[in-house]
């Protein structure tokens, strides 16, 4: 199924939560909504669900405008932050809900609701638990039910609210890797909201980066990680250095690196002096004995696959985070206190109007 | 650390907090003076009597025809509460409108206002030339003074039972399991049949059997309006009152020992329900 | 409107929404309103003069003082057993707490007419100790001592029910702080447990009182009706409107629906404005 979301508002009082939203969801695609909390990521997914209703613009399922279909006719499976299981019935008779509320003419018999809920059940690694309540399951169980739940209705698109928001990490990283295959195994179209980008981007064909009720990125989880195209996608995927610097002639030059400065935001670059801030990711910043900028090491972190660095660089008011290979951290001998030389192997110049905060 | 603060029994975990001896031993004393022994002295009265006498005491016509008033008239009142609760309280949990506050307050007037003063203001409004009862009377239907009365007496005395019992619940109760529902396809009346409805239903079945407790002892906003006919619109509290004022002192007690055996087995499917509701809405 | 039919399945139409409003409206104005608005005009129905001197001849004057007499003795012994009672059962871990918690409770299950032919049969003239209350010439049934009687039993459990859960809710820690600071077990309980419960108590007193003040039933059968001497505000109501002396009756009730209005004007702004300081069912 093919999702057209256009120009789509929506505001609460004098809130806007979305603002002149448009995105394509191709069949099959799996896309991540990411952003922080109140960037209106989950007000966007329920107007998709139907579940809210746009002020202006419109959804398209496959090209047909849903707006005169019920939340209970576009078969959308939803699957709630919280799960918003039914606590009075069982296992089974949650995932069988949506087959009994079905209308009398296309309502399935006893027998075959049986067969399908106890598949898809044992899809998702529940089928001895089936008697169970609610409040007997784990986090990971329940969430499993919900997902069970709304698959029921075979639905052409599924939508999840912060899927594994509430699971510990461990449970987490599993069902992360088996929502995908389900994913691609039943041939979904599928939006997730999100506020982890780590979750976005190991799971996402797509993902759409949204802040104040609008997109600032869509692209593949490379595109926005590599080339993020505004200073707060920088910020809020992955970790970054903001160094404050200047911009000559449309230029900045960083620890010897010399760089364009973009427009972004609307923000133009000035064709003179202006002040920017120049982003590099700490796997680009260099250690090397004839590096244009002194540093001294403040706090070392050497624990784990990569080190982690803390330098103290004059003009720059936070420490500068550096990630090194544990080999290359061994091979320099660094101690606390030490002074050192760096360069930048690669960032990116925007003018300091277009920076948030 | 004095001995006695420090001493431990078997049968309450030690504390470093004073006063138990002395709020325990005024409890126990007070409960006892107050409540157990004058309750025994109300067994003991109808012990006196053989178990022949007891049971002609308790199922003589006149009492048979006051439990059959005041357990169907009760049942009835409970169940006109149980319908109008839930919706009342759906009303005051779900919609905003004018004088909500003053609704919210108002239900529990029941608890608050004597029964005399229920009984005698129920009474004027329902007889055949009150407000209500003068209309109710153009269409044939006569309601002071006959059981029919009665049903209303106990209708205004339960009232708050079920509303109050219900509220929370469906307060509590996450909107997102009524979206789900809709998401699943369920239609209004769907979700409210199959989601909602078996979430309150074990508060609201506690309300009932609050109001139904509370009407069958009820006394003082009945006997204004129901005629108090022997045989007709006698309720079991109006006769054991009978029987004392005959100073039939035995017969009250039997009477009166029926009565408390039908509370306490209502107080304890009241405690069954409260269990039953609590294991429901579980632990999440 | 498209909007409103996509999203019936999650509110109801506005139609419904209004029939249901007016439904559970028409109720609460049967049952609730028009009562209380009977007893006013009814009480006013002849006039305000007529009013004052329904509530201000002798009788209606020694059942007011009566009534106000029997609540001045009731409601101050129940706030110490339920505060008593609270403390034992809130602060402390003990066999059987929840057997006595419903003994406490169990008063409310108790018919009113039970609740005062229990004391008649302990010390009427035929009572367990009747005989030797009458050598010793007490009197306690048909007296006002059996009044107190029979409104304590009836009020019983109303402090103790709201003290219990919110004191139990508070649990021990502060108490357990104040003593280690230090602090005597009378000190601990008025400068810390008291604070801490007293809107909790004024709300159990104020049901307490509004109970005490309109028993009817249990108190009827106490009482003995006598005119001037054993009538509260309720038994002269009825005797009123058994005379048929309707206006009169009428007054007097509105006194105590006055009251009754009152106690739930206060109960309503101890839940708005210190609903967390109640018990947990109240907020």
């Amino acid at each position: 199924m093919r999702i057209d979301v256009r120009d789509v508002t929506k505001r609460f009082d004098s809130f806007i939560a979305v603002r002149g939203f448009t995105l394509e969801v191709r069949p099959g695609e799996l896309v991540a909504l990411l952003g922080p909390s109140g960037s209106g990521k989950t007000t966007l997914l329920r107007i998709i669900a139907g579940l809210e209703q746009a002020d202006e613009g419109q959804v398209l399922f496959d090209g047909d405008d849903s707006a005169a279909k019920g939340v209970g006719e576009r078969r959308v499976g939803f699957v709630f932050q919280h799960y918003a299981l039914f606590k009075h019935m069982t296992v089974f008779e949650n995932v069988a809900f949506g087959l009994r509320v079905a209308p009398a003419e296309r309502r399935m018999s006893n027998t075959d609701i049986k067969t399908r809920v106890m598949s898809l059940l044992s899809l998702v690694q529940l089928d001895t638990l089936a008697a169970r309540y609610p409040s007997q399951l784990s986090g990971g169980q329940r969430q499993r039910v919900a997902l069970a739940r709304a698959l029921a209705i075979e639905p052409l698109v599924l939508l999840l609210d912060e899927p594994f928001g509430a699971l510990d990490a461990k449970v987490r990283k599993e069902l992360r890797r088996w929502l995908r295959r389900l994913h691609d195994d039943m041939g979904l179209t599928s939006i997730f909201v999100t506020h982890d980008q780590e979750e976005a981007l190991e799971l996402a064909d797509r993902v759409v980066v949204m802040n104040q009720g609008a997109i600032e990125q869509v692209g593949t989880p490379m595109e926005v990680y590599d080339t993020p195209a505004t200073p707060f996608v920088y910020e809020f995927l992955g970790n970054v250095n903001r160094i404050p610097c200047t911009i000559t002639g449309g230029a900045a030059t960083l620890w010897g690196l010399a760089v364009k400065a973009e427009s972004v935001n609307g923000a133009v670059v000035p064709p003179g002096d202006a002040p920017g801030f120049a982003y590099v990711r700490p796997h680009d910043i260099e250690i090397a004995a004839g590096g244009a900028q002194k540093a001294v090491v403040r706090h070392i972190g050497a624990a784990g696959p990569t080190a982690r660095l803390e330098l103290e660089v004059a003009g720059v008011p936070a420490l500068v985070e550096v990630q090194l290979s544990r080999q290359a951290f061994f091979d320099l001998h660094l101690r606390v206190g030490q002074a050192i030389a760096i360069t930048a192997r690669g960032a990116r110049v925007f003018p300091a109007a277009s920076v948030p905060g | 650390m004095t001995a006695a603060a420090a001493r431990t029994s078997f049968w309450r975990k030690p504390s470093i907090l004073p006063g138990f001896g002395l709020s325990m031993g005024f409890t126990l004393l007070y409960l006892s003076f107050i409540v157990l022994i004058p309750l025994a002295a109300l067994i003991l009265r109808a012990a006196g009597l053989s178990w022949d006498e007891f049971i002609g005491v308790v199922a003589d016509p006149r009492a048979l025809a006051a439990y059959r008033l005041s357990f169907g008239a009760s049942f009835l009142a409970a169940a006109v509460n149980i319908v109008f609760g839930v919706l009342t309280a759906w009303v005051l949990v779900r919609y905003d409108f004018p004088l909500k506050r003053f609704v919210e307050g108002l239900v529990d007037l029941p608890f608050a206002l004597p029964t005399a003063v229920a009984g005698i203001a129920l009474t004027a409004l329902f007889a055949e030339n009150g407000w209500i009862g003068h209309i109710l009377a153009q269409a044939g239907l006569k309601v002071a003074f006959t059981p029919l009365g009665v049903v209303i007496a106990l209708v205004f005395i339960g009232l708050p039972f079920v509303v109050r019992t219900v509220q929370p619940v469906l307060q509590d109760l996450n909107k997102e399991v009524e979206e789900a529902a809709a998401s699943l396809g369920a239609n209004r009346f769907q979700t409210f049949r199959r989601v909602l409805l078996p979430a309150i239903l074990p508060a609201a079945l506690t309300g009932f059997a609050l109001a139904f407790a509370r009407a069958l002892g009820e006394y003082g906003s009945v006997i204004f309006i129901a005629g108090n006919l022997p045989m007709k619109s006698e309720i079991v509290p109006l006769l054991i009152i009978i029987k004392l004022e005959q100073f039939d002192y035995a017969g009250a007690a039997a009477i009166s020992v029926a009565m408390l055996a039908a509370a306490f087995v209502l107080l304890f499917m009241i405690n069954l329900l409260q269990r039953w509701s609590r294991a429901r809405i579980g632990a999440f | 409107m498209a909007a409103t039919r996509a999203l019936a399945a999650i509110t109801e139409s506005p139609k419904v929404r209004l029939a249901l409003l007016l439904l559970a409206l028409a109720y609460i104005l049967f049952f609730l309103v028009l009562p209380v608005v009977v007893v006013f005009t009814e009480a006013f129905g002849r006039g305000f003069t007529y009013y004052v001197e329904a509530v201000s001849e002798p009788d209606a004057q020694a059942a007011i003082k009566l009534t106000l007499l029997v609540a001045a003795i009731a409601v101050p012994a129940n706030v110490v057993f339920g505060v008593a009672a609270s403390w034992a059962i809130a602060k402390f871990d003990f066999v059987g707490k929840s057997f006595l918690i419903t003994l406490i409770d169990l008063p409310f299950s108790v018919s009113p007419v039970i609740s005062g032919l229990i004391y008649v049969l302990m010390f009427g003239g035929h009572g367990l100790i009747g005989p030797w209350l009458d050598q010793h010439d007490i009197q306690i049934i048909y007296a006002v001592p059996g009044i107190v009687l029979a409104t304590i039993f009836v009020t019983f459990p109303f402090v103790a029910r709201e003290l219990i859960p919110l004191m139990q809710e508070q649990g021990t820690e502060e108490e357990e702080a104040a003593r280690s600071l230090g602090a005597s077990g009378w000190q601990t309980f008025w400068r810390v447990t008291l604070p801490n419960i007293k809107w909790g108590l004024l709300y159990g007193v104020l049901l307490c009182n509004a109970r005490a003040m309109g028993e009817f039933g249990a108190v009827s059968v106490v009482s003995g009706h006598i005119r001037g001497f054993t009538n509260t505000m309720p038994l002269h109501v009825e005797i009123l409107y058994n005379e048929y002396n309707l206006p009169a009756a009428f007054a007097v009730a509105s006194l105590l629906a006055f009251l009754a209005l009152v106690t739930l004007v206060a109960k309503a702004i101890l839940e708005w404005r210190y609903g967390h300081e109640l018990a947990p069912v109240h907020h």
